[in-house]
Order: C-alpha cells, then sequence, then structure tokens
C-alpha cells in the first residue's frame, strides 16, 4: 500500500494495478453490451460511442433493454438515470475529498465507477482522488475495448447467455461487496440493503431498489450517536 | 440512428449530472463525524443490492436460474482466492455449463 502523500504518478499507478482485475472484467462485460446493444437496433459505431461517452454498464444496459421493448427514449433514458442515482451517495461521499472550484470537481467525479469508488475509499469516509483516477482509467479502457470487441465481433462470438456472460456483471458487484463487508455492522448493512432492493423489485422501477437500498447505511448513524454519548461521558469523567 | 443519438445523448446528460452533483454541493468540506459513519456503510448497502437485483431479479420479475447458481459460484471463488478475474471467470464457466446441459 502506497502512503497518501506517495507522489502522485505512484498513487495513479497503485490506482490502475488495483483497477486492473475489475477492468478486465469490465471488458468482458462490455462484449456482451456490444453485442446486446446491436440486438436493441443500435449500430456498432452507436454502441461504442455510447460506451465510450456515457460509461457507466447498468444503465447502458437498462436504457438498451427499455428500447429493445419497444420503450420510448424518455423512458430509457430515465431507468437509466435511476439506475445511476447510486452514484449519487457515492458522489456525495466522494465530494469533500475533490479540491478545486465547482467546474473541477465536477470534472473529476465524471471518474466515479463502483470499483474505483470503493478502491479510492480510505476507510475513514475520505477518498484518494489519485487511486480512483488510474483505477477508472484501466476501467475505462476495459469498458470501451470490450464494447469494440462485442460490437464488432458479436456475430463470430455467439448468444451471449450461452456463454453466461450475464453473470459475469452481478458476480462483479459480488467480489466488490466482498471487500466491503469486513466487520460486522457492514454485513448486517448489507444484509439489510438485500432485504430491501429484494422486496422492492417487483413493486418499482429498475434503479429504484439500489438506491433505496442506500438508505441501509444509515445504520451508521447509531453507531456514531453511541460513540459520541462515550465520548461526552469520557470528556465529563 | 436519431433514436440511437437521443438515447445516448440523454444518458450521457443525466450521468453527467448525477456524477457530477454530490462533488458540487460538497467539495471540499470538512464533514461532520455521523455523516463519515455513514459513508463507510454505503459500499455493503449498494453493491449487496446490485448483486440482489442482477442475480435474482430479470427487470422486475424474480428470477432464479442458471446465472444465479453462476454468481453464488463466482462468489465463493472470490471469496476463497481474493481473485475478481476467477470470481467473474467461474460465474460465466457456471452458467453457460448450466444452460448447456
Amino acid at each position: 500500500m502506497t502512503s497518501p502523500d506517495a507522489p502522485t504518478r505512484a498513487r495513479l499507478l497503485e490506482g490502475a494495478r488495483a483497477g486492473l482485475p475489475f477492468g478486465i472484467a469490465a471488458g468482458v462485460v462490455a462484449v456482451s453490451f456490444g453485442v446486446v446493444a446491436q440486438g436493441a437496433g443500435l449500430s456498432a459505431t452507436a454502441a461504442i460511442l455510447m460506451s465510450a461517452i456515457v460509461f457507466a454498464g447498468s444503465a447502458q444496459f437498462t436504457a438498451i433493454s427499455i428500447l429493445a421493448s419497444g420503450g420510448t427514449v424518455g423512458a430509457a433514458v430515465l431507468a437509466a438515470a435511476l439506475v445511476n442515482s447510486r452514484f449519487l451517495p457515492m458522489g456525495a461521499a466522494l465530494g469533500p475529498s475533490l479540491p478545486g472550484g465547482p467546474l473541477r470537481r465536477a470534472l473529476q467525479g465524471q471518474t466515479v465507477v463502483d470499483a474505483s469508488w470503493a478502491i479510492a475509499g480510505r476507510g475513514d469516509g475520505t477518498f484518494d482522488r489519485w487511486l480512483l483516477f488510474g483505477s477508472t482509467a484501466v476501467q475505462y479502457a476495459g469498458w470501451v475495448g470490450g464494447t469494440i470487441v462485442g460490437a464488432l465481433f458479436g456475430n463470430v462470438l455467439g448468444d451471449p447467455e450461452a456463454l453466461g456472460l450475464d453473470a459475469v456483471y452481478p458476480a462483479f458487484f459480488l467480489s466488490l461487496l466482498l471487500h466491503e463487508i469486513g466487520d460486522r455492522r457492514s454485513r448486517i448493512v448489507a444484509l439489510l440493503g438485500a432485504l430491501i432492493a429484494f422486496v422492492l423489485i417487483p413493486i418499482t422501477p429498475a434503479g429504484v431498489p439500489v438506491l433505496a437500498a442506500s438508505v441501509a447505511a444509515l445504520l451508521g448513524l447509531r453507531g456514531a450517536a453511541a460513540r459520541a454519548a462515550r465520548e461526552r461521558d469520557e470528556a465529563a469523567a | 440512428m436519431s433514436t440511437s443519438v437521443a438515447v445516448i445523448t440523454g444518458c450521457a446528460l443525466v450521468t453527467f449530472a448525477i456524477k457530477a452533483a454530490g462533488p458540487v454541493a460538497l467539495g471540499g468540506r470538512e464533514l461532520p463525524g455521523w455523516f463519515t459513519s455513514v459513508i463507510v456503510l454505503l459500499g455493503p448497502a449498494l453493491f449487496s443490492a446490485l448483486v440482489v437485483t442482477q442475480a435474482l431479479a430479470d427487470g422486475k420479475e424474480l428470477a432464479i436460474g442458471p446465472d444465479t447458481a453462476g454468481v453464488a459460484a463466482g462468489g465463493l471463488v472470490a471469496w476463497k482466492t481474493g481473485s475478481v478475474i476467477g470470481c467473474v471467470v467461474a460465474a460465466a464457466v457456471v452458467t453457460a455449463g448450466l444452460r448447456a446441459l
């Protein structure tokens, strides 16, 4: 682990190294996106452009699946927004760790993707932005590269479902989850988040179950209140 | 093509706005301790919800299938070896294998 005040370049590289496995996994998922997008009526160029510009896997899959099932552009964009809404709490968490004016922070915020956000977290509520940038750069390359392969050579590869590629994305998130549940409280929060999402799946639009699950993190307030009370008691004693 | 352009532009704009919101609103400040206590628990909450919505459902329908078993196999590999690549490969192989049966 490089120390927080190591040179920028070293931290960028460390982020890239940490992000590499996720970049490769993102590449595999992106291949299936390249294939699926064409099934939904996007040209190969459009599929590649979408990955390069939007760069948000689950939102892209959601938008495409709505188009494929005959939904409107508005419905597809709205669903993508809901699926991406988890980046609101992630961005709020990251915000205090980003320097510069509003525009610079907005641009730096674009580099948030799930794995990078998890990698860049120092575990104390702050984030190392260079780890974030390094890790995201590798995943961006994997995501766009995989989409190019899927879009151009999809017909050679065959049915993404027969290849089991639809299991890759949830497995990717599961490996992220396993990194995050080191202690008892985070395991309880994970279970609660899963339960909230599970209950909401049949009754809310795509994306809402995940956003709503973030409410489970409010369990952290209980610990915070207890800690504050303990500190008050200790100060008083 | 115009549908594609509209969807790509729309998705790009909403994604930009969503990712910018937090950093613009909360940049460069000290935040209270309770905020931090909640932040460190966002990962477990969000990632477990993502696993559930993708492995146990197909859109709004609950759907347990070969991909569910594949994801579980991937989780086992990730837990035992810590390998992300091993995890996703196991998930794909097990899912494809069950579908080929």
